[in-house]
């Protein structure tokens, strides 16, 4: 174990966590948008920075990410990270203005109107839906494409992607509901990834479900024997 | 997604790639723009099935870097650069008189698919500035009046064949 | 070819070399550079091949085609050797005279040698030419003297020396003491101590560890590691193999620009016969270490200069950097302790094992030890590659070395550092060139490059140039740059176009402050740096663009106004003739007049006057 002081107080830690892990264990609040728990921490919103103690003066950090050291003098709150947070969340309103979420964080955060306009997309480019297809369902269906202002996710040349299984886990992690899902008669389309699958009955159990190939070898396998 | 591309033609850069062995996406991939002038879509979803890696991955990459294209290049790419030492000596009025003339904006291609314009950010050659690079074929101290000379001479080459 | 595996062998391949080299046997050097090849360079040398053969002096006059002299504004560069004649802008016309009149009779041409911008007078001797007096060639000394396509020149001036004292003379952990004795930091721009960065690698976990040799050069007007590779690549690679030693890495990485190609194609030639004379591979010189080398050409992304970004490259993967901790000595490619360093810092390597320590850090400053290669660019009389010790003034550089700025124009500032980096003006030139002290006036170091800007340059559309750079190279994945840089060029661009509104300024500044504080990498942290650094010397530029929408240097087009002075207008309707727009009217002989609402303002009529007639503002 280690210790740490984070907002003045010391608290032990295990070793190997992230500052935002101890700072959550001890009921300490920051914001994160790009980060989810089932993740790999990616760092990219930066809106969970917060300020360390270094001998080059005060840093920020972002606490998803950095680890916990011993002796580290952290603060999740100071005028430093409120004003980084804030104009982070500007910059986000500036992109995505029609995102609830946003809209809510920016309020929070003490931001009224930006003052540039950078488009409207919901889309925040957090990463969390390319992250869980990838580590948790491993379909890599989807993927950050483009490079700067023009990044986007995107299924492979934007028409469909033979790989995306219709599990919506992307639908349901999404900060800002992105992506859109239309679950209707027995028809699912992820229209964003070009996703399209039909409903089948089950011939054990009779209830529907949706039927990747690989998931029909499965069902014949189970049928073999006895379930 | 079913690839209609002849795999035959890639099995010299599939060979001993296959599968996850030895060798990198990125490095076949140059081949094929080289190649092909263009990532060709039903290359890159042969490539990634060969390679074992997802297509996802492959078309992320095709789409994060300037070297690759997913649309054809024209038969002649003509790069102006655009880095600050060119910049500071003119480079801008060079790059208004190519895209003037041939009618497409820096980044696309002629409809006749003879010519790509691009900019280039500094290929070191800065004694030169402002340089253009037609055809891998480098001219530098260019003013207006010497791109219309070169586009004169690259328009003529295209007429005789 | 010799396998050379033994220290032994290399010292008698050494002397046989030298040996069968005659030190007073004439040689023809000339700079086939990429610059002096846009220059005509090839077909120069090719005259010089032909006409030798022609006479017959196949065997008793050399002709070697090097790699970048460095004085990039004159060439085709061509040197005589042993006399040491330096001539400049070679023709292929000149050759036969210079074969005849120089080489065989000792003559020197006049009017090929390079005169004193002044008094006018000819200086003959490259030593002796200004541009070069001044400067200490520790990592470019052999530009000129080598073929670097054949590694028998560079084995014959004492290359691959330092491995064999590394290798056989000293333990890892004495070469990496060496270096950090040696006092020599990162040459990329961070200036990182390199013996205290090696270290770490070799202090961390794991038996599998990588070095990597960053070439991704991408500053804009930095050309500095170009030179170093196609010229001389085999002194990186001997760095490389040394610093290998040193970890314990046994393979390596060049990540290398694709827009280089003949540096590309240099480095596979030296790689391929180092490996052929056994410097590279298994066993190296007897003594049981083995390493091999890999070229990973770029694919057109400059955020890959950034270590995590590249190695995430080189493992196939979008060009995304990631955060720190870890940093790469602990974790870097595939998850392994990596070391990571810039061309010109593995370039220094040789030299600091061969002379040591204690001579290495006699030059330079307290904190700043060695030389440092800068490119000097645009508005520049001397345009070229410039090495001189730490704690040289930018003045120097400038003035003595650079030969000041043409038509008489005023210096404004120099731009180090490139997208990262600062000006620093005219004011503040006796500045010496260290780390410590640019950081004081609010620039860095850089990788080198530094970018002259005469009175004609507007310092407002210069920092918006820098920051379109940035925003087509962000990778995209942090807000702060992504969305943050975007921004800041929205209102830059506004700016420049008459559209500049009070608060703009403020509302850099701020957004200067958040990026700079909490981008995830180098490239958004750094990003804010040409504005910061611009409205710190030249607010009044800025303020003039908002209040006046007023251009004071007159490149902002919407800004600038164009008209006929009519005293001095003699009606030739020259401009009438050429304006793009027809914005012009007037009947010969008389007075011209140009229509402000048709004027786009392109600047022809002020280009093509004879007569001075036309006025800008």
């Amino acid at each position: 174990m280690i210790t740490l002081s984070i907002d003045g107080r010391d608290v032990e830690a295990t070793e190997g966590s992230t500052i935002l892990e101890v700072a959550r264990e001890h009921g300490i609040e920051i914001p994160t948008l790009c980060y989810h728990e089932a993740l790999e921490p990616y760092g990219s919103c930066r809106l969970c920075v917060v300020e360390l103690e270094t001998r080059r003066g005060p840093l920020l950090v972002a606490s998803c990410v950095y680890p916990a050291e011993e002796g580290a003098v952290v603060k999740t709150n100071s005028e430093m990270v409120r004003d980084s947070r804030r104009i982070t969340a500007e910059l986000l309103l500036s992109a995505a203005p029609n995102a609830r979420v946003i809209r809510e964080l920016a309020t929070k955060l003490g931001v009224t109107e930006p003052r540039v306009g950078l488009g409207d997309n919901n889309c925040i480019l957090c990463g969390l839906c390319v992250r869980a297809c990838r580590e948790i369902v491993r379909a890599d269906a989807i993927s950050l494409v483009n490079r700067g202002f023009t990044k986007e996710v995107s299924a492979p040349f934007e028409i469909g992607s033979n790989a995306c299984i219709g599990c919506t886990t992307c639908v349901f992690v999404c900060p800002t509901a992105a992506i859109k899902l239309e679950d209707v008669l027995g028809n699912r389309s992820v229209h964003d990834w070009g996703s399209d699958f039909e409903a089948t009955a089950c011939k054990i159990c009779g209830d529907h479900y949706l039927a990747p190939e690989f998931a029909v070898e499965t069902e014949q396998s189970l049928g073999e024997r006895d379930v | 997604m079913q690839s209609t591309f002849d795999a035959s033609e890639l099995d010299d850069l599939l060979n001993g790639r296959r599968d996850g062995g030895n060798g990198s996406l990125m490095d076949v991939l140059e081949e094929v723009q080289a190649r092909y002038r263009y990532l060709p879509r039903d290359a890159l979803i042969l490539i990634s099935e060969s390679m074992g890696v997802p297509l996802s991955q492959t078309y992320g990459v095709a789409t994060f870097y300037n070297a690759f294209s997913l649309e054809p290049k024209g038969r002649h790419v003509i790069s102006v650069c655009t880095g600050t030492a060119c910049m500071v000596r003119g480079a801008r009025k060079v790059l208004e008189r190519i895209s003037e003339r041939l009618g497409i904006q820096p980044g696309e291609t002629t409809e006749d698919g003879q010519f790509t314009l691009e900019t280039v950010n500094c290929l070191g050659a800065c004694a030169l500035g402002p340089v253009v690079v037609a055809d891998g074929a480098y001219s530098g101290e260019m003013t207006s009046a010497k791109t219309d000379v070169l586009l004169r001479e690259l328009l003529t080459e295209v007429e005789t064949v | 070819m010799t396998m050379v595996q033994t220290l032994e062998i290399l010292n008698s391949l050494k002397q046989n070399l030298l040996a069968s080299r005659d030190p007073d046997k004439p040689r023809i050097s000339v700079c086939c550079g990429t610059g002096c090849r846009v220059h005509g360079s090839m077909d120069v040398i090719e005259a010089f091949r032909q006409e030798i053969d022609n006479r017959n002096l196949s065997g008793d006059i050399g002709v070697v085609g090097t790699g970048c002299h460095g004085f990039c504004e004159k060439g085709p560069v061509v040197v005589l050797k042993p006399s040491g004649i330096f001539y400049q802008g070679v023709a292929v016309d000149d050759v036969a005279e210079i074969v005849a009149e120089s080489v065989l009779n000792g003559t020197v041409i006049d009017r090929l040698t390079y005169a004193d911008p002044t008094s006018g007078a000819k200086i003959v001797r490259e030593e002796d030419v200004p541009f070069y007096r001044k400067q200490q060639r520790l990592v470019l000394d052999l530009n000129g003297d080598i073929d670097p396509t054949n590694i028998e020149d560079y084995v014959a001036f004492g290359g691959y020396t330092a491995v064999g004292k590394a290798l056989h003379h000293m333990k890892p952990e004495g070469v990496i003491q060496e270096v950090v004795e040696s006092g020599l930091r990162g040459r990329g721009g961070a200036g990182f101590p390199t013996g205290i960065k090696w270290r770490l690698c070799r202090e961390a976990d794991g038996d599998t560890k990588y070095i990597i040799c960053n070439a991704d050069e991408g500053d804009p007007g930095a050309y500095m590691d170009r030179s170093i590779m196609e010229g001389n690549p085999h002194r990186v690679l001997e760095g490389m193999i040394i610093g290998a030693w040193a970890i314990g890495a046994h393979e390596g990485y060049v990540y290398i620009r694709n827009e280089y190609p003949l540096a590309v194609e240099n480095l596979r030639i030296a790689i391929a016969q180092a490996q052929a004379y056994g410097f590279v591979g298994q066993n190296i010189l007897g003594s049981g270490f083995d390493f091999s080398v890999h070229i990973r050409p770029g694919s057109g992304a400059f955020v890959c200069g950034e270590e995590t970004a590249l190695m995430a490259s080189i493992e196939d993967r979008i060009g995304e950097p990631r955060p720190r901790p870890p940093y790469p000595a602990e974790s870097g490619l595939w998850g392994k302790p990596t070391n990571i360093n810039n061309v010109e810092t593995w370039a220094n390597v040789p030299i600091v094992i061969e002379r040591g320590a204690d001579w290495y850090s006699q030059i330079g400053t307290e904190e700043s030890k060695g030389t440092k290669i800068f490119s000097l660019v645009g508005n520049i009389n001397n345009t070229g590659l410039v090495e001189v010790p730490m704690g040289t003034t930018l003045s120097e550089i400038i003035y003595d070395i650079g030969g000041g700025i043409p038509g008489d124009k005023e210096c404004k500032a120099v731009q180090l550092g490139g997208p990262s980096g600062g000006c620093v003006p005219r004011e503040h030139f006796d500045v010496p060139i260290d780390f410590q002290s640019l950081q004081k006036l609010g620039a860095i170091m850089g990788s080198g490059g530094m970018v002259v800007c005469d009175e004609d340059t507007c310092m407002v559309e210069f920092a918006r140039y820098f920051m379109d750079f940035v925003q087509q190279e962000s990778c995209g994945k942090c807000v702060p740059c992504r969305l943050g840089t975007k921004a800041m060029l929205e209102v830059l661009t506004a700016i420049t176009q008459g559209e500049g509104r009070e608060g703009d300024v403020a509302y850099l500044e701020e957004l200067a402050t958040q990026i700079s504080r909490s981008s995830l990498c180098g490239l958004g942290q750094t990003a804010p740096n040409p504005v910061l650094s611009t409205l710190r010397y030249f607010r009044d530029e800025y303020e003039a663009h908002i209040r006046d929408k007023r251009c004071p240097a007159h490149v902002c087009r919407p800004l600038i106004r164009y008209s006929v002075d009519a005293d001095k207008c003699t009606g030739c309707g020259r401009c009438l003739r050429n304006c793009p727009a027809e914005a012009i009217s007037g009947a010969k002989k008389e007075p011209h007049t140009i229509d402000q609402e048709k004027c786009i303002r392109c600047g022809s009529c002020y280009e093509l006057c004879k007569f001075d007639a036309i006025g800008v503002e």
